[in-house]
């Protein structure tokens, strides 16, 4: 067991003919991924590295090849579009890598899905999914990752590669990585996604990688609190940025006195959560907590 | 994206919310003749990019002409300090020339996008003039939020209810549903991310206007609004986020001396955290981005070293489908075109790390070379006590 990728998992690549979805496309079947199709409006009839069969539609890709997952690579302007149009073909998990799209056409975006509740957005601004061993959805570097029983949930990118490779370090491996997004309306929350790992048998422990900005951290925590027995170790990016400043991601501000790292750290570990202060001892708390 | 006050009033007009006349000045000459063309009293307000304006001598009511002309004189030229612009002060280089209302009371509206529930928001409370977060937070139960549906907007019985919780009656009342219905238009129209209409004034005549506006724009979208593009004032933002930006490099300056480079925003926060934790002060925030060429590193060093606070630099790269070794050479390549004394720490992790940290150690710069992040800023922070000492 995992979390939203396996093995068995289809994928269709929205936007396959782009500079970022063809690299990357390469670099996910070389992962051992599923890819069954790709959608460019207007390059449907085409094959990508003379295999993968283009599609103009999400409907058409998803009746020809029974795809259940798609990952977006759609410039900006036209992601919004691109993530009703993967809901409307009823795919179940939509990866959303882009970063930029208008908060307006987010909030579009989000009243849309709530009609279409089998579908799950990650993202967008999101490295993707992994499950080690099994498939990779996004752009992540495969090969850091490695099997095991830890879950990890991060609104970043590198920084989860960072958490990922002083897990390595400390002899645990992974059972799902999300990484949840930067902006400030995405798809799947920490709370979603603590949710889905903690329902997860294969998954032992957690880490929550937060940053400044919203109450997301904050709303996870009083759900650990309640609900979850597995140990979770957290980080929160941001302690020393300055406020009304957006710290790269569109999300990662602190509005209106809002949002400070030191609030999410206190509601964290108020709920029973392993808070490390520095983002270098993520992988050596765990192992502690873990008692390995 | 922020703008002055003057343009998001013209802003407002343009969409029917009502604003009290007034023209912008650049000299004592505009200011005293945009008075004329008004009619007394007037009020001179300093135009920057932050608030506590009035508090901070930025604002004045000018009863006759001679006050015009000495408080034109006196505040444009003026550096304005207040609680938002930092102990250095913004300098004012135009004022508005206000028509003054005739203020029966203050009151408070503004729009957020609510980041718990996803939902275009309003906030009114009748504690105009004050900070909405210290209303928030001593007299909540004085603030009415009201979400939007967006697939239908704002409805009248919305308005209504905050027009009433407002206490607005008669020809007020009218006129406050209108002012409400028109701002949510404004905000929706131009992709907005904060409106602040503070105070909001209702006229002892039952008008209802913006006495103040304070807007920001969703940067992410203005690419479909030209006309607020074109309203950035680059005197309001630090030069050298201006020029990362054209780089297309994502700066923040701040005041410590540990200048610092990475890939990714995350780990960007998270390595000024631990230079802090570490003992020392970060100078900047850098991400520049997943890939990290040669081309941006040497970019971002250019950005860093103009900085004359920094005495110290700290890059750290995750290497992830860009294999440590490449970014070495990058990194290489880009000192050498820099010349710079400063001390280098450069922390690479990820594919091929070892053989990335080799050719650091091997290139004969002044490079200190790390693989793992707490050993990279115990040293960057070591090589500032060197210089102490």
């Amino acid at each position: 067991m995992s979390v939203l990728v396996d093995k068995n998992t289809k994928l269709v690549v929205q936007g396959i003919t782009g500079s970022e979805g063809a690299f990357h496309t390469q670099q996910m079947i070389e992962y051992g991924t599923n890819v069954v199709a790709g959608v460019t409006p207007g390059k449907g009839g085409q094959l990508f590295m003379d295999k993968i069969p283009i599609h103009n539609t999400m409907r058409g890709a998803v009746e020809k090849t029974g795809a259940n997952a798609s990952v977006i690579f759609v410039p900006p302007p036209f992601a919004a579009d691109a993530i009703m149009e993967a809901a409307d073909a009823g795919v179940a998990i939509v990866v959303c890598i882009t970063e930029g799209i208008p908060t307006l056409d987010m909030l579009k975006v989000h009243e849309f899905l709530k009609k279409h509740p089998k579908t799950r957005l990650i993202g967008p601004n999101c490295p993707g999914v992994i499950t080690p061993g099994e498939a990779k959805i996004g752009i992540m570097p495969g090969f850091i990752h490695k099997p095991g029983t830890i879950g990890i949930i991060s609104r970043s990118g590198t920084l989860t590669y960072e958490a990922v490779h002083q897990l390595g370090e400390a002899g645990l491996g992974q059972s799902t990585a999300i990484g949840i997004g930067g902006d400030p309306i995405i798809g799947t929350k920490h709370i979603d996604a603590v949710k889905l790992l903690n329902e997860d048998p294969k998954t032992e422990a957690i880490v929550l990688i937060g940053e400044i900005g919203g109450t997301d951290e904050e709303d996870a925590a009083a759900y650990i609190a309640k609900h979850v027995d597995k140990p979770v170790v957290a980080f929160i990016a941001g302690q020393t940025a300055p406020p009304g400043k957006r710290m790269g991601h569109a999300g990662a501000i602190i509005a209106g006195g809002k949002g400070t790292a030191e609030e999410k750290m206190k509601a964290l570990a108020a709920a029973g959560i392993h808070v490390v202060k520095s983002p270098a001892d993520i992988g050596k708390k765990m192992r502690e907590v873990l008692g390995k | 994206m922020k703008i002055h006050e003057y343009q998001a009033k013209e802003i407002l007009r343009s969409f029917g919310v009502p604003v009290p006349e007034s023209k912008i000045a650049f000299s004592v000459q505009e200011a005293e003749k945009a008075a004329a063309e008004i009619g007394l009293p007037v009020v001179v307000k300093a135009q920057i990019h932050a608030g506590g304006r009035g508090k901070g001598g930025g604002v004045k009511f000018a009863p006759t002409a001679q006050d015009v002309t000495r408080y034109a004189n006196d505040i444009l030229g003026m550096t304005l300090i207040t609680h938002q612009t930092g102990p250095e002060g913004n300098l004012v280089k135009k004022v508005l020339i206000e028509a003054a209302s005739n203020i029966d009371r203050e009151l408070y509206a503004g729009i957020v996008m609510d980041r718990a529930t996803s939902k275009v928001t309003f906030m009114v409370s009748t504690e105009g003039g004050m900070e909405i977060e210290k209303v928030a937070e001593e007299t909540p139960e004085k603030i009415l939020k009201v979400a939007v549906d967006t697939a239908v907007g704002l409805q009248a019985f919305q308005a209504r209810q905050m027009a009433f919780a407002l206490g607005l009656t008669g020809d007020a009342h009218k006129n406050g549903v209108k002012f409400l219905m028109a701002l949510y238009k404004a905000y929706m129209g131009t992709d907005a991310s904060i409106f602040e209409i503070n105070p909001l004034v209702v006229t002892k005549e039952g008008y209802v206007i913006a006495l103040d506006a304070k807007a920001n724009f969703d940067d992410n979208a203005l690419y479909r609004h030209k006309d607020i593009t074109a309203l950035r004032d680059l005197d309001e933002e630090e030069p050298l986020e201006i020029e990362a930006g054209r780089s297309g490099l994502n700066y923040i300056k701040l005041d410590g001396n540990i200048g610092c480079m990475v890939n990714g925003a995350g780990l960007a926060m998270g390595t000024m955290d631990i230079i802090k934790l570490t003992g020392g002060e970060p100078a900047n925030f850098l991400d520049v981005g997943g890939g990290a060429s040669a081309e941006t590193v040497e970019k971002g060093f250019r950005i860093i070293l103009s900085d004359g606070s920094v005495k110290a630099v700290l890059i750290n790269i995750f290497g992830g489908i860009v294999r440590c070794d490449r970014v070495a050479k990058g990194v290489i390549e880009a000192i050498k075109n820099i010349e710079t004394k400063v001390p280098i720490v450069v922390r690479l992790q990820g594919t091929n790390a070892e053989e990335g940290k080799k050719l650091l150690e091997e290139s004969g710069m002044n490079i200190i070379a790390a693989t793992e992040l707490r050993d990279a800023a115990e040293k960057v922070v070591a090589t500032l006590k060197t210089i102490k000492s």
